[in-house]
């Protein structure tokens, strides 16, 4: 078979490789294989699935004619800008209204100090390139968003996890883990954090903690990155302080406008000290150029002209429906020895499963099933997370939530039958070490 | 076409350059995603050929589009459950669809590993002994017995495969006694019931065979080097992870004997149009079955487009005219 170059990619070993570029890959793409966990979840997008595993935001919430509206009238008029390339630390006028969102956090900060991103995915991407070498630390709570894991190994830094509980990162086990490093001789380039509404673990940082991490990270010399989607997805309208808030000169933040408007416009932000902005603006420039200045220009036109405010209370009230929903589901259905966070904000709950049970196996299971999760091992850069998996409850409805806890139900009965059968005969090998999680119970 | 009383008869008209074929692809098995990777692949493969495509999922809406656009043929490109099984070449047959592939009760022989191994073990192919346990039978007569039975019977390494499925998914090659039971669940996550195989050490080959208007014929075998020597689902689709030999590195006398044991593997299971059959050669040259696939994979990764490659066609060439025989035989 010959390769798309021509010719067979005939290997030194003699044989045919059907990727001749195989020694030529950087070693950041050692990871960068088919998985049957990834291929599994194909299944999810059929509506037959109850997909309790994306994290895609309730958009049929939107006033979309309005929007249509307006984006064709933006057209019109400002056609010519929208369409053009742009700066590439982004539009001047968003980055005055972004900086208006933030104020409802508590943060004052100035449009310099904003460098608009393609979502805050790649804010998160150019911070670790210009932080972080190979072998590198990053500190990360345990468990963390899973793209974060991927953007913190594409770039070949060590994760060191930090425990959570229900009020967030323990103070006490960052000290711990700054300590462990310092007696291996290593130091963390920086500590990520998502402290409200934390995906996947459900929970927020205690308001008390607040301050005290913020001294153990200027005490150890440590940034601070905090990422921020869902702080005004609170479901009682609670809005927590940001970090940066409260300090300026140490923290990175990072805001989306994936949850509180709409993630298919891929418009993020980081609002970083001086020094930083201005490497984040080069490594943007040298990744994207410019961020889109059309969504650019669809958000500024949306927050200027949209009661973009009401519309987050719309969204605050269908995810707590649909949390108090999965709550009501698991308390009726889950089997004995379950636990669950209680999220009073964002998309997601994180479940912990009965001991010798394995999420990440059991997940064909759950597809035949026709129910889909994340299993918790995603979260974790070090195997643990195997009792654990996550709950989107922000995409389907209560009543589909309501059936796809049940379907899981029966998946875990399925999963207890078997290991009452099976576990006794052997030490059974499960995939991973079992691990500290946030514990409602 | 004609629809009569509701039931559509196909009898296509239309010249070979006019035809319509609609490649199903997706369905809701674990192997949805690679399915719908073959499907796209043969979908552009065929369209090169000057056929007209359309790609379909095997859904709610499948029944509705096939009487209602009436293509010429249908290619299954379906991977897993109900594609493979039987079950859609069930509904093609009473709706009088001409199918490329296998008639629904060959798809129900072979698509049960056991029962294809079965089949032809007892028509003397060479085969690694087997056990097909369901899950029922741990828990009614405890895990431990049965397991060490397992053990006594076929030794250490062995394979433990879902009783059905594809890609490798759920496959594991068990060395050492306690990783057997974790295994076993992790095997039976895909099935309800496995089929433990005696570890043959050898060369790995795939067959394709193509029904022509002069019977079954053998493609080019090709033969498997995993990097990792295991061919699994990264090995499988993640380019670069395995390295093929096609033909297969064989003594023309070995490679005859494979080239055979796929010819009547294909024959005896009744398949019709298409086959890949796996293999294994051992180190004295006994040609062991593994087993067989009513729906191979059209990937950029599969085997069957290598060895169509070899065999001096294309994918879309050998689909194209199976289309033709499929539309014959109506």
């Amino acid at each position: 078979m010959n390769t798309p170059g021509g010719e067979p990619a005939v290997t030194s070993r003699g044989g045919r490789s059907l990727d001749r570029h195989l020694a030529r890959y950087a070693q950041r793409t050692v990871g960068m294989t088919a998985s049957e966990i990834r291929a599994l979840f194909a299944v999810a997008s059929r509506p037959e699935v109850v997909s309790l595993a994306g994290g895609m935001p309730h958009l049929a919430a939107l006033p979309l004619d309005s929007l249509a509206a307006g984006v064709g009238e933006m057209i019109a008029s400002d056609g010519l800008t929208a369409l053009q390339y742009g700066s590439a630390q982004g539009a001047p006028q968003l980055r005055e209204q972004i900086c208006e969102v933030m104020a409802l956090e508590g943060v004052r900060a100035h449009a310099d100090d904003v460098v608009v991103t393609v979502g805050s995915q790649m804010a998160l991407d150019m911070v670790t390139r210009i932080f972080c070498d190979p072998g590198d630390v990053v500190l990360a709570e345990a468990p963390s968003y899973v793209g974060a894991l991927g953007t913190f190994t594409a770039y070949q830094a060590d994760v060191v996890h930090v425990e959570m509980d229900d009020d967030g990162l323990v103070p006490a086990a960052l000290r711990e883990a700054l300590a462990a490093l310092a007696a291996r001789g290593r130091r963390a380039k920086f500590l990520y954090t998502i402290p409200n509404f934390h995906n996947p673990a459900g929970v927020t940082l205690a308001v008390q903690r607040r301050a005290e991490i913020l001294e153990i990270c200027a005490a150890a010399d440590l940034l601070v990155v905090e990422d921020n989607p869902y702080g005004l997805l609170g479901f009682d309208g609670q809005i927590y302080p940001a970090l940066r808030s409260v300090e300026s000169d140490n923290v990175v933040y990072l805001g989306s406008f994936s949850k509180t408007f709409a993630p298919g416009l891929r418009v993020g932000w980081a609002l970083a000290p001086h020094a930083v902005r201005e490497k984040l603006v080069l490594a943007a420039e040298s990744a994207t150029l410019c961020p889109p200045a059309f969504t650019q220009a669809v958000v500024s036109r949306y927050l200027a002209e949209h009661d973009w405010k009401g519309q987050i209370k719309a969204y605050r009230e269908a995810y707590r429906d649909r949390r108090d929903a999965t709550i009501s589901a698991l308390e009726q259905y889950l089997p004995d020895g379950c636990r669950w966070t209680h999220p009073d904000g964002g998309f997601y709950v994180w479940v912990t499963v009965p001991e010798g049970l394995d999420t990440k196996a059991m997940l064909p299971r759950a597809v035949t099933a026709r129910v889909a999760y994340v299993p918790g091992t995603a979260f974790y850069a070090d195997s643990f997370g195997s009792r654990q998996l996550r709950l989107s409850f922000c995409y389907p409805t209560p009543e589909r939530i309501r059936e796809g806890v049940r379907r899981l139900a029966e998946v875990l009965a399925g999963e207890l039958d078997l290991l009452r059968t099976f576990g006794s005969v052997h030490e059974r090998q499960l995939s991973g070490p079992q691990s500290p999680s946030p514990d409602t119970a | 076409m004609d629809s009569f009383g509701g039931m559509v008869t196909y009898a296509s008209h239309a010249s070979p350059s006019e035809r319509t074929v609609a490649v199903l692809a997706g369905g809701l098995s674990h192997e949805r995603d690679v399915s719908i990777r073959s499907g796209r692949r043969l979908a552009a493969a065929l369209r090169e050929t000057g056929l007209v495509v359309e790609e379909w999922d095997a859904d709610a809406a499948l029944v509705g589009r096939l009487t209602e656009h009436r293509p010429d043929a249908v290619v299954v490109a379906l991977h897993g459950g109900a594609g493979e099984n039987g079950a859609v070449q069930s509904v093609l047959e009473m709706l009088d669809v001409p199918f490329v592939g296998s008639d629904s009760r060959a798809c129900r022989r072979a698509w049960d590993k056991p029962t294809a191994k079965a089949t032809l073990a007892a028509a003397g192919l060479a085969t690694p002994d087997w056990v097909a346990l369901p899950q029922a039978i741990f828990r009614e007569l405890g895990a431990k017995p049965v397991l060490d039975a397992l053990v006594a019977r076929l030794g250490l390494p062995l394979v433990l495969k879902p009783d059905q499925g594809g890609s490798a998914l759920g496959v594991h090659v068990v060395r050492e006694l306690p990783e057997l039971s974790a295994a076993m669940v992790g095997c039976l996550a895909y099935s309800d019931s496995v089929l433990a195989e005696r570890y043959v050490t050898g060369v790995e080959v795939a067959v394709t065979v193509i029904d022509t208007d002069h019977g079954p014929q053998p493609l080019p075998a090709v033969e498997i080097e995993a990097e990792s020597g295991f061919y699994d689902f990264a090995a499988r689709y993640t380019a670069g992870f395995a390295r093929f030999h096609c033909p297969a590195r064989l003594e023309p006398m070995v490679a005859k004997s494979v080239a055979e044991l796929a010819t009547r593997a294909h024959s005896m299971l009744g398949m019709r149009d298409v086959s890949r059959t796996d293999a294994v050669v051992t180190p004295d040259g006994t040609v062991q079955f593994l087993e067989i696939n009513v729906s191979p994979g059209l990937t950029e990764t599969s085997l069957l487009p290598m060895a169509a490659d070899e065999y001096g066609s294309t994918m879309g060439t050998v689909f194209r005219d199976l289309i033709e025989r499929a539309i014959t035989r109506g």
